[in-house]
């Protein structure tokens, strides 16, 4: 029997669709990510707490859901839109459908959904708060709800992704790696243990003090969801961690770097997104196809130009994508190198974290 | 500079290039090109496996370094590394992926020795070929050396690959483009329907990829940027296949071309890409981030596009034109074109893809009751692919076979099984819903689930018993609107500026329509006009209709009108998003196009140019109201149909050859009996000549009447009166309703009874009176008045003993008004269209017919190499796919140069075949002569051979095959003869002379069929043996074309 949900955004725009998942009734920010492949992934990365992702590749769950392909220990996203579930699982790997999963992680899902009309409309009028829900159908009571919800401005996200205490992710490796955990994707502890790193996982809440107690030979600064403004213990810490250990910022992570830095952050429109988004390394000149899922950026005019400076931008819409420091050993990128989903291209980026914690030794 | 010999094309027009040569493309005539023009560089990597080649034996030959070319795109290094295999395999290693087990082969022995070490069963590829051509599975020993064989001959360098069958894998291919400054982008991934062992011309194929993890696909990408490296194509296009073992996900790498392919350009119209256009701005050094994207325009190209839709590519096959070749498939490509349709889910895709087919299909639909198939051979069907498999699964499945039986024994993705699963479900809700039987109707949410899985108009009419107008009210009246969405390469991220639609039904349509007050109150206006497109590829409906449909857009759009494309064909110009000013993807069946016009209500809809497919549409959609500009239907149907015409023949006082049409084997013999035979015999309502026949008796008449019934049930047989010897004429025209002036009059070199699709025909004629050629003028004129034509006519003529008979006419855009207006200069489609619109050809400036002061030859070209077996007579049934052009100062080196385009290399010295049937046996005595004094030694069978002796010429006879002389099959296998001459009769000798064709076909000797061919032959060869070939671009004749007519 199909179970009817609604998908209502707060300027009144509404779409029916069928449910599938878990029962109930969820707010956040509706995004759309333009991957065809990985939703897996996109499901499990903490930085969509808050939001509701809708998938623009109409075809979702084709091949199930295994269990190797997941970038934390459970989904976080408040729902997940889609134009048509598969009604079969294909692949050696999966152990179970995508519906399954939702359901077991209480995560809301609805499918028959025109998420093409749905991504042209927060294109156009920007990513906005919105509302999932099998349970309450009337759109008049449904707009209320959605109207009286919280939004991500001012919210501090990280807090309630991240699990307390240290955890040593692995035990060998030539450099001692911390992790500042704001939600971080389990692809980047991979790809350092990639390149011989010792990976020790801290939450953010960790004050710099302690952190420096661990002897790190380098501070990776995490993904992770929500308004980078809102955490307001993390941008305090890295700012003492600058200049005294090489430090490499990822996403929310360059946020907080530009943040500590003395700069400013803006929420972007509907921000990017995707696994396609061509970014320039402005050194090099190499261009990357990187994965991306960010919706709030650094404002690069807020930093000193004599202290930071923009090594990379997004070829798209000019946005900055990565900065380093000019003179401490410190920098980040907006992107996601470790891709998961998305392309390995711009996976030189740990091999740069790497040469700068090597230059310690040096 | 551009190179090409085919006529049909969009580049070849005088406007594309600087210099424009319709030449054979071979090293040869490709030398003096770059002698005249001294080009700083060469692009190779555009033109298929024929642009490859000749550029590759262009550098062995010292060409480009002789005359400074650079080879620009992918270098000889790079081309060698890709195409051989043994370098392939080792760049593979090299970079640590994985193939599959393999070997190659130079002969017999060595072949064997592989056989041993891999095991079977195998692949066997030849290298260097196109299409795959001659390679096979091999199950058996047997079947091993057989196709190991064949391989090894039809090699170009006589070598072969033996691989580990990895049949049943997984199939995918990656298109990947990447500059001079090393960025790579993969444009589109693409899965196949059918697993391995298919070619993937012939597989259904999908894009995106459905069935790949994250994980999976981007080890495939790293896989594909790794090999652009390695390969080291610097700058372009490069389609890499994979194959993906579906029980533990091992991925070997199948193949690369390091050049745009068939699945580029497919892969360009899936994702809005163009692909081809922007490998050429970085051959000249341009990086993708400097090239805009089109569509967006804000962003750059260097990107990779992401899409929000399904496309399904479906091939189309002719198997029932070459009723010797099996339909079965394998990897050598026996399709002949393709359609693709696009959709938001996979089964709306594959329902849309099954009806734009135009094979009679209106989805997967019920063509045949499954119930009445038997099971053996509904499982014969599933174990060998064929062209017609995808419906024998939904039989499968409606009989009660599971998923998990028909994947294992297809190898298809349970994942495809399982939407056509769903389909089958909504099809068996549906057929509950028939009123008058179950008392349930149809209720607008299951009819719009039904849309929304693809289901046209008339399944659902069929399913529910009624009929598929009243389904097209019911969906108007309770508002269930087709919606139109873009193809944008962004996922509606950015704005696109590109209007490319497709159709479904979605809650949002995505249409821009321009409103302007519609001309004198007519509900249709805004000053546009809407032009059907050619659908896909088959014989007898190639891309010369797409020619004229991107020619119709062209001149209207100089008119200023907004330009409407409907086409389902990714192979076409027409279907390129910037050819007219909206594109929609669509198939063009009746209510696809309805479904336009009602969201565009254009003031015109033209029916013309785009072959038989739009034409047949045109009744329906003027009777539903759509306003259909040029020639009226009325005057279409009075051409088309054989009561008619005949009457409009009679008040012209023209000859037609005595015909009549029968419905009983009766009315045939009757009919027959009278007219007298041979008698030109064929079903009516068929295409490209299909079933027709020669007929010299009786009992053939009845053997045909009984295949007739099959081809085309409850319709009239045709039967003309054959004229046998006649000399047949082509003509183009184009009038305005007043005045009509004539394109073009050709001559088909071939008599009449070759159909005129495989005829060679030269313009201007050249064995033609002028008391004849007035005659054909003055019929042209009268009959395009009478139908008050307006745009463009065909018209075929017979003439026999000095009397002009008429044959056929079609007033429509044909197949060789790209080649007239190659000749000329003309371009007749776009004058058509302009008339169309209203203007007339005064206003227009064309009242003059155009005289030539030199010589064109059109030669077909024939896809017998593809089907073994297939023998390669020509009739009246149409086989060819393409042609080629051959233009020079005289009809000699003209058609010299048109067989030498063909493939159909003759010879300067050497060995000639000959045997012809009796009928012309006084004919090839001067022929076998002029080969004589030539310098050619002539061999010949014994009654050739006896005629050619008792004439005085030195001839060398052998003996029978079927009485065991092989002389002459030994003498073709070791490449002693240089060309055949042989003239089939209706029966006798046909057993011996199968073979010595096949042959020929295998080792890719010329072989004549007919004596008309022969005569042309010997005048080309005298030709060029007179004076050197010479090459000139068509720009240079068009101009002393237009000073000649001023």
């Amino acid at each position: 029997m199909i179970n009817k949900a609604k998908l209502m955004l707060e300027d009144g725009m509404v779409f029916e669709g069928a449910s599938f998942g878990a029962q109930g009734e969820r707010c956040g920010e509706a995004v759309f990510n333009t991957s065809m492949t990985g939703y897996q992934e996109i499901i499990t990365d903490p930085s969509y707490k808050g939001q509701i992702v809708a998938m623009t590749y109409p075809l979702i769950g084709n091949y199930g859901v295994n269990t190797e392909d997941v970038e934390s220990r459970k989904p976080f996203l408040e729902a997940f839109v889609i134009k048509e579930l598969s009604g079969i699982t294909s692949s050696w790997r999966s152990v179970k459908s995508l519906g399954s999963y939702l359901g077991e992680n209480g995560i809301l899902g609805i499918e028959g959904i025109d998420t093409r009309s749905l991504t042209k409309h927060i294109r156009l009028s920007g990513a906005m708060k919105a509302i999932v829900s099998t349970e309450e159908l009337d759109d008049k009571k449904l707009l209320d709800k959605v109207k009286a919800s919280s939004g991500l401005l001012g919210r501090d996200l990280v807090k309630e992704v991240i699990e307390p205490g240290i955890s040593q992710w692995n035990n060998q490796g030539k450099y001692k790696v911390v992790v500042l955990d704001c939600g971080v994707k389990f692809n980047i502890l991979r790809e350092l243990v990639k390149r011989s790193c010792r990976v020790t996982v801290v939450p953010a809440t960790m004050l710099a003090a302690d952190i420096l107690k661990l002897k790190p030979d380098g501070v990776l600064i995490s993904n992770g969801p929500g308004d980078p403004a809102a955490v307001k213990y993390l941008i305090s810490t890295v700012k003492n961690l600058l200049g005294k250990v090489p430090m490499f910022g990822i996403c929310l992570g360059q946020q907080i770097l530009g943040l500590a830095m003395g700069g400013e952050t803006h929420k972007l429109k509907f921000g990017h997104h995707g696994a396609n988004h061509p970014v320039k390394n402005l050194k090099t000149g190499v261009i990357s196809i990187t994965s991306q899922n960010h919706g709030f950026s650094v404002r690069m005019d807020s930093l000193k130009s004599d202290e930071v400076e923009v090594t990379h931008i997004n070829l798209n819409d000019n946005t900055p994508e990565g900065m380093r420091h000019k003179k401490l050993p410190v920098f980040s990128v907006q992107f996601h190198p470790e891709a998961s989903p998305g392309p390995h291209d711009a996976g030189y980026l740990f091999g740069q974290f790497i040469s700068m914690m090597e230059a310690k030794y040096a | 500079m551009l190179v090409n010999s085919n006529p049909a094309t969009i580049m070849t027009d005088p406007e594309i290039a600087d210099a424009t040569y319709i030449e054979p493309i071979t090293p040869e005539i490709v030398e003096k090109i770059i002698e005249k023009e001294r080009p700083d560089a060469l692009l190779p990597t555009l033109g298929g496996q024929t642009g490859l080649n000749t550029a590759m034996k262009l550098v062995e030959k010292g060409v480009l370094d002789k005359y400074q070319v650079k080879m620009i795109g992918a270098d000889y290094k790079a081309i060698k590394k890709s195409e051989n295999r043994e370098e392939f395999k080792k760049a593979m290693q090299k970079i640590g992926l994985d193939l599959p087990k393999s070997a190659l082969a130079r002969s017999m022995e060595k072949a064997k020795e592989a056989l041993e070490t891999i095991g079977l069963p195998l692949i066997i590829r030849p290298s260097f070929t196109l299409g795959g051509t001659g390679g096979g599975i091999a199950a058996t020993e047997k079947e091993f050396e057989q196709i190991a064989a064949m391989g090894i001959q039809n090699s170009m360098i006589n070598e072969i690959l033996i691989e580990e069958s990895i049949v049943g894998w997984k199939e995918y291919e990656l298109e990947v483009m990447r500059d001079s400054k090393d960025n790579v982008v993969i444009i589109c991934s693409i899965e196949n329907f059918d697993p391995m062992g298919i070619h993937t011309g012939d597989s259904i194929t999908v894009a995106p990829a459905q069935t790949l993890t994250d994980k999976e696909y981007q080890e495939m990408r790293d896989a594909a940027i790794r090999i652009i490296r390695e390969i080291g194509v610097e700058t372009g296009g490069s389609n890499i296949q994979f194959a993906v073992n579906p029980k533990d996900g091992r991925m070997v790498v199948i193949e690369m071309n390091p050049r745009v392919s068939r699945s580029s350009a497919l892969a360009s119209k899936a994702t809005g890409f163009p692909i081809a256009k922007f490998a050429a701005k970085l051959a000249v050094g341009y990086t993708l981030d400097e090239i805009r994207n089109d569509i967006t325009k804000e962003t750059p190209a260097s990107f990779e596009p992401t899409i929000d839709y399904c496309v399904v590519k479906i091939p189309r096959f002719t198997f029932e034109k070459f009723p010797e070749a099996e339909d079965i498939l394998g990897i050598s490509m026996k399709s002949v074109g393709e359609t693709m349709a696009i959709g938001r889910t996979f089964k709306e895709a594959l329902q849309k893809g099954l009806r734009g087919l135009e094979v009679g299909h209106s989805g997967l639909d019920n063509k045949k009751d499954y119930k009445q198939i038997p099971d053996d051979k509904l499982l014969n069907k599933l174990k060998e692919p064929n062209a017609s498999r995808i419906f024998y699964i939904k039989y499968a499945i409606q009989k009660g076979m599971t998923r998990q039986e028909i994947s294992d024994i297809t190898k298809i993705d349970p994942w495809f099984i399982k939407n056509i699963e769903e389909i089958i479900s909504l099809e068996n809700i549906l057929s509950l819903a028939v009123s008058h039987k179950n008392g349930r109707s149809l209720d607008s949410s299951l009819l719009l689930k039904a849309k929304q899985y693809g289901f046209s108009d008339k399944q659902i009419a069929d399913l529910v018993e009624r009929d598929e107008l009243s389904i097209r009210e019911q969906r108007k009246s309770c508002g269930i609107k087709t919606t139109y969405k873009m193809v944008d390469t962004c996922a509606a991220e950015f704005e696109a500026y590109t209007p490319y639609y497709y159709s479904t039904y979605e809650s949002e349509d995505e249409t821009r329509i321009i409103k302007k007050s519609a001309r004198g109150g007519s509900a249709y206006g805004g000053n546009k006009i809407m032009i059907l497109g050619d659908g896909p590829n088959r014989i007898g409906q190639g891309i010369e209709f797409d020619y004229c449909c991107c020619h119709a857009s062209f001149a209207l759009k100089e008119l200023g009108y907004e330009t409407i494309m409907v086409n389902s064909n990714p192979e076409t110009v027409s279907t390129d998003y910037d050819t007219s000013d909206k594109l929609y993807f669509e198939p063009l069946t009746f209510e696809d196009v309805m479904n336009i016009v009602d969201k565009e209500k254009p003031q015109g809809v033209i029916v013309q140019f785009g072959g038989q497919t739009p034409l047949n549409l045109a009744k329906r959609l003027k009777d539903a109201g759509v306003p259909i500009i040029g020639t009226s239907v009325e005057s279409i149907d009075k051409a088309e149909d054989r009561e008619k015409f005949a009457k409009v023949i009679k008040k012209l006082r023209i000859s037609q050859p005595p015909n009549g049409s029968a419905l009983s084997k009766e009315d045939a013999k009757k009919i027959a009996k009278r007219i007298g035979y041979p008698v030109l015999v064929r079903p009516s309502y068929v295409l490209g000549g299909r079933a027709m026949r020669i007929i010299y008796n009786e009992e053939s008449l009845n053997a045909f009447m009984k295949e007739a019934k099959e081809v085309s049930a409850e319709k009239p047989v045709l039967i003309d009166k054959f004229l046998d010897d006649a000399c047949e004429i082509d003509v183009d025209a184009i009038s305005d309703g007043s005045v009509t002036v004539i394109g073009g009059i050709m001559e088909h070199i071939e008599e009449a009874g070759i159909h005129s699709g495989d005829s060679a025909c030269v313009l201007p004629p050249h064995t033609l009176s002028d008391e004849i050629i007035a005659m054909i003028k003055k019929y042209t004129y009268a009959i395009s008045k009478e139908l008050k034509v307006k745009g463009l006519i065909n018209i075929q003529f017979a003439i026999k003993n000095d009397i002009v008979y008429i044959l056929e006419v079609n007033p429509r855009a044909s197949r060789t008004v790209p080649f007239v207006s190659k000749a000329t200069g003309v371009p007749l489609a776009k004058l058509a269209a302009k008339i169309m619109a209203g203007k007339t050809l005064k206003e227009l400036g064309f009242t003059r017919e155009i005289e030539l002061s030199h010589v064109c030859v059109k030669e077909s070209v024939l896809p017998f190499s593809r089907f073994s077996g297939v023998d390669i007579i020509l009739g009246p049934e149409m086989k060819s796919t393409g042609e080629v052009m051959g233009i020079d100062q005289s009809f000699g080196v003209a058609f010299y140069k048109s067989q030498l385009a063909a493939n159909q290399m003759l010879p300067v010295k050497g060995k000639i075949f000959i045997s012809v049937k009796n009928d012309d046996k006084r004919d090839i005595v001067f022929i076998a002569k002029r080969l004589c004094d030539m310098g050619f030694e002539i061999i010949a069978t014994k009654g050739t051979g006896k005629v050619l002796a008792s004439n005085d010429i030195k001839v060398q006879i052998v003996g029978k095959i079927k009485e065991g002389d092989k002389k002459i099959l030994d003498l073709i296998s070791k490449g002693d003869i240089t060309l055949i001459i042989n003239t089939p009769s209706g029966t006798i000798g046909h057993s011996d002379m199968k073979p010595i064709r096949s042959l020929a076909v295998n080792k890719g000797i010329s072989c004549i069929t007919t004596i008309q061919g022969a005569q042309a032959a010997v005048n080309g060869i005298e030709s060029v043996m007179k004076s050197e070939i010479s090459v000139r671009p068509i720009q240079e004749y068009i101009s002393a074309v237009a000073a000649k007519n001023r």
